[in-house]
């Protein structure tokens, strides 16, 4: 896409996908800066009162243990859209591998390849991603393939119907008569025209991916201390709960602007393709 | 049509249905393979984890043997699945007890929750997506739209959050856990389980509506329903008697789907509010790594799932005359 065709296609956005797409913009720089311009280290102690409220010194007060809910918020925000980023490229480089694999191979690795993804899909997603972390346990590295494997058949179903789709079309066939290979086909002449429809799938992934991760931590079973995504900092201040703290309330909320400002923006970019 | 004919048409029905039911028995035990190769064989030694690090080689060799652990892989499958067809899935590690035990103790909070939540949540997902559905693309359509779209994105623990602090921290109105006293009066029972069951149908709602107005749009631009208006028919009566009734399968199962959703809602919420449920039986069971209890666990959930994918499938059938026949 051209870049006039772009700010074009932005500028025609209703507020909401602006105000998605603005969102959007906001955590991806928060996730490459967090560290960065946070005020005080992630751990420090930097304040005798626990669950104070939002101060010159502490924008968002401090948390259970006296530390600065801001700094800790721009780190954890790092953790989160980071490691969701990457699981989400894993979840759709396997599930779109698989599908391609299925649409130009054999006919039973398609019956096979399809099977295997019913069957999967048919645990639901966060009772899998438990009996997964139950098994191996919960490091980063093991957490990110974790939530990216659960969500592998859901982009796998979709990308299997665009690819099949493609597939039997004329051009398709025309290339096959010139004798191309199937990683050709499957990669030069299918995945360029699913890229497209692909990105709605993995702009939704994304938001799964973040809920389940920033999920798993505030019950205790993703990421462990020292490191705190965002759902680790709901669960660490839970105790703040009654006490209205801001440092149960700040990290629950960026959450939710994270995954609502991704949803209002796939929401706007698909509205205009449909018109 | 003839009563000869009309026969047919319900054999075929009920061929069909007999036919998923055979695939979802199939999923099933596809199912259970999974989840016993994830949690039975691929992680360490269960013997190792009991006896603890100092344990000599010869202990567990020893506790290896008893619990069946040298034998070969399909033959622990098979005995595990015989086990739990049977209903008694064996011994909770952590607990003691068996997990039967446990889960018959457990089970009925899970489902009074869900069903109390289903029971608020679907008036309100019609509610809204017929309305819409009815002003499809209009201010009111618009403004929904996004709403859902949120609703749909919020982490159970944020919505939570908000409902404790509105109306057990500011209000006072409502208690921040769950506990339902024996033998409730009814203002009790609603009292206990009122945040619960609001904070999983937020979610129940906004899924369902939208895949609800979904339905009704693509019926809404079919062209009886155009010769309706036409014959002025009203609006109202056009989407209960003309609309809704040829929408029931995709509604159906996006009832199925968003009841599924239900179920990954409940570990959250049973987890915040304390409630002693299925769910949160099966965080502590992975916390605790006790794996039969989660096996158990996790097979119900997957039962369940494919049950409720199965009613919707029926349904759609015998409300389709054209499923039928085939």
């Amino acid at each position: 896409m051209k870049r006039g065709n772009l700010a074009r296609a932005i500028r025609a956005f209703p507020w909401s996908g602006k105000l998605g797409l603005a969102l959007v913009l906001f955590w991806i720089t928060i996730a490459l800066v967090g560290r960065l311009i946070a005020p005080y280290p992630s751990g420090a102690f930097v304040s005798y009162e626990v669950f104070a409220g939002a101060s010159g010194k502490f924008w968002f007060g401090s948390d259970f243990l006296g530390r600065d809910v801001l700094s800790r918020l721009l780190v954890g925000a790092q953790f989160t859209v980071g490691l969701s980023a990457v699981a989400v490229t894993i979840a759709v480089a396997l599930g779109t591998g698989f599908a391609l694999t299925a649409a130009v191979g054999p006919r039973w690795l398609d019956e096979l390849l399809s099977r295997a993804m019913d069957t999967l899909i048919s645990i639901p997603s966060k009772i899998f991603a438990l009996v997964l972390v139950a098994a191996f346990g919960s490091s980063i590295l093991l957490l990110t393939l974790i939530v990216s494997i659960t969500y592998v058949p859901g982009n796998f179903r979709i990308a299997r119907s665009l690819a099949v789709g493609l597939a039997r079309l004329d051009y398709v066939e025309v290339a096959r008569a010139r004798g191309e290979g199937r990683p050709y086909i499957a990669l030069v002449e299918i995945l360029p025209n699913m890229i497209r429809p692909l990105f709605a799938d993995i702009g939704l992934r994304f938001v799964f991916i973040v809920l389940l991760l920033s999920g798993l931590s505030f019950l205790g079973l993703g990421l462990q201390p020292p490191d705190a995504d965002l759902g680790s900092l709901v669960r660490e201040n839970v105790n703040g709960l009654g006490e209205g703290a801001l440092a149960i309330l700040v990290p629950a909320l960026a959450i939710a602007s994270l995954t609502v400002g991704v949803n209002l923006l796939i929401d706007a970019a698909t509205q205009g393709k449909v018109q | 049509m003839s009563a000869a004919n009309r026969r047919s048409l319900w054999r075929g029905a009920g061929r069909l249905i007999v036919k998923r039911v055979g695939l979802a028995l199939v999923t099933l035990l596809l199912v259970s393979a999974v989840i016993f190769t994830i949690s039975g064989l691929l992680p360490g030694d269960a013997a190792q984890e009991v006896l603890g690090r100092g344990a000599t080689p010869e202990q567990i060799a020893a506790l290896r043997h008893e619990m069946g652990l040298d034998r070969p892989a399909p033959v622990r499958y098979a005995e595990w699945l015989a086990d739990i067809v049977r209903g008694d899935p064996g011994q909770s590690l952590v607990a003691n007890k068996p997990v039967a035990d446990i889960i018959s103790e457990r089970l009925p909070n899970t489902l009074t929750l869900a069903a109390l939540a289903t029971l608020v949540s679907v008036p309100f997902a019609f509610l809204i997506g017929i309305a819409s559905a009815v002003s499809r693309g209009r201010k009111l359509d618009r403004a929904l739209n996004i709403a859902t779209l949120s609703m749909v994105a919020l982490p159970e623990f944020l919505v939570a959050t908000i409902a404790v602090l509105v109306f057990a921290v500011e209000l006072l109105w409502l208690p921040s856990i769950t506990i339902v006293p024996k033998n409730p009066t009814f203002a009790e029972y609603v009292r206990a389980y009122a945040m619960p069951v609001m904070v999983l149908a937020v979610g129940v709602v906004a899924q369902l509506s939208r895949m609800i107005r979904a339905a009704i749009i693509t019926e809404l631009d079919r062209p009886y329903v155009e010769m309706a208006l036409l014959k002025g028919v009203r609006p109202l009566r056009l989407i209960f008697r003309h609309v809704l009734p040829n929408a029931v399968g995709p509604i159906v199962n996006a009832m199925a789907l968003s009841l599924s959703y239900l179920f990954g809602g409940a570990i959250i919420v049973e987890t915040i509010f304390n409630y002693p449920g299925l769910a949160s039986l099966m965080v502590n069971a992975v916390t605790s790594r006790d794996m039969p209890l989660l096996q158990a666990c996790a097979m119900i959930f997957c039962a369940a799932y494919l049950l409720l994918v199965l009613i919707a499938d029926t349904i759609a059938i015998l409300a389709n005359p054209r499923l039928r026949q085939a």
